[in-house]
């Protein structure tokens, strides 16, 4: 699984909305082309990038070719972004710690006015 | 349960949000103290923060040093645009992997909820391409460790 080829594909709206429709269900190419102004052969090659990418598998149906959204690709990319989700948690795990252990002495001081401490 | 949110928004923000228990000057204090940063803002177990410098005023320097001791590192460098204690912080930084990668454009909230703090950053990266770029990549740096791991738990 590229991952780059994963991100790239993502980052053009028409094929986030094609997948957005496939994750609904297969589809053929024609009822994805029908919400966009765009042609079928342009859809096509929008699917051919997803393919590429991992995230769209077709599907031979006697002379039909619908696709579908790739599992793997798809749990691929979720498990790239929990990566990152923990990793970034890491950090602000140790952020906490050291939040804990800061002076705070104006935090303090208005705790101490609030509770009548400082008269 | 995991505190911290991480999404894509439109087609070239990242939001991230967490929440502490510490009130917002002390998140805007370890976000904008040097020697407090260098404690946390390290990513996966190993690595450390040699450098570290923060020059917490507009137009102020940001540049972070980051290694894991064994011929890994990695920095970034930035500038800070607005400061408005302690509820706001406004900066544009890049990575060096060691070319430069565009410049992304960080707003962070630290916003009261309840005796806690709500952190919402918002990225703005030039554009679709390179947020894809960041995501797939950008990140990838001293994340093996991270990944080690998790491929052990998945």
């Amino acid at each position: 699984m590229n991952l780059d080829a994963t991100f790239s594909a993502l980052a053009d709206p028409t094929r986030r909305a094609i997948l957005a429709r496939l994750a609904k269900g297969e589809a053929s190419v024609m009822e994805l082309a029908k919400p966009f102004e765009m042609t079928q052969p342009a859809i096509s090659q929008h699917l051919k990038v997803l393919e590429d990418a991992g995230l769209v598998t077709r599907r031979v149906d006697g002379t039909k070719r619908p696709r579908r959204l790739a599992k793997a690709g798809i749990e691929a990319m979720d498990q790239w972004l929990t990566m990152l989700r923990k990793a970034l948690e890491k950090s602000y795990d140790r952020l906490d710690e050291v939040l804990a252990s800061m002076d705070q002495p104006t935090i303090k001081t208005i705790a101490k006015i609030k509770r009548g401490e400082n008269r | 349960m995991s505190k911290l949110t991480l999404k894509t928004e439109g087609d070239n923000h990242v939001i991230v949000t967490r929440r502490f228990a510490a009130p917002p000057e002390a998140l805007y204090r370890a976000h904008t103290d040097p020697k407090l940063v260098q404690q946390w803002l390290l990513g996966p177990e190993g690595w450390t923060m040699p450098v570290c410098i923060n020059e917490a005023k507009p137009g102020g320097k940001i540049r972070y040093e980051w290694t894991n001791g064994k011929g890994g590192a990695f920095h970034l460098t930035g500038e800070y645009q607005e400061l408005e204690p302690y509820s706001r912080i406004v900066h544009v930084e890049r990575m060096h992997l060691p070319d430069p990668t565009p410049d992304n454009h960080v707003e962070t909230r630290f916003d009261q909820d309840g005796t806690g703090t709500l952190m919402t950053m918002r990225m703005t990266l030039p554009d679709a391409q390179t947020r894809a770029a960041m995501l797939a990549t950008g990140m990838e740096r001293g994340m093996e460790a991270s990944y080690a791991r998790l491929e052990g738990m998945i």
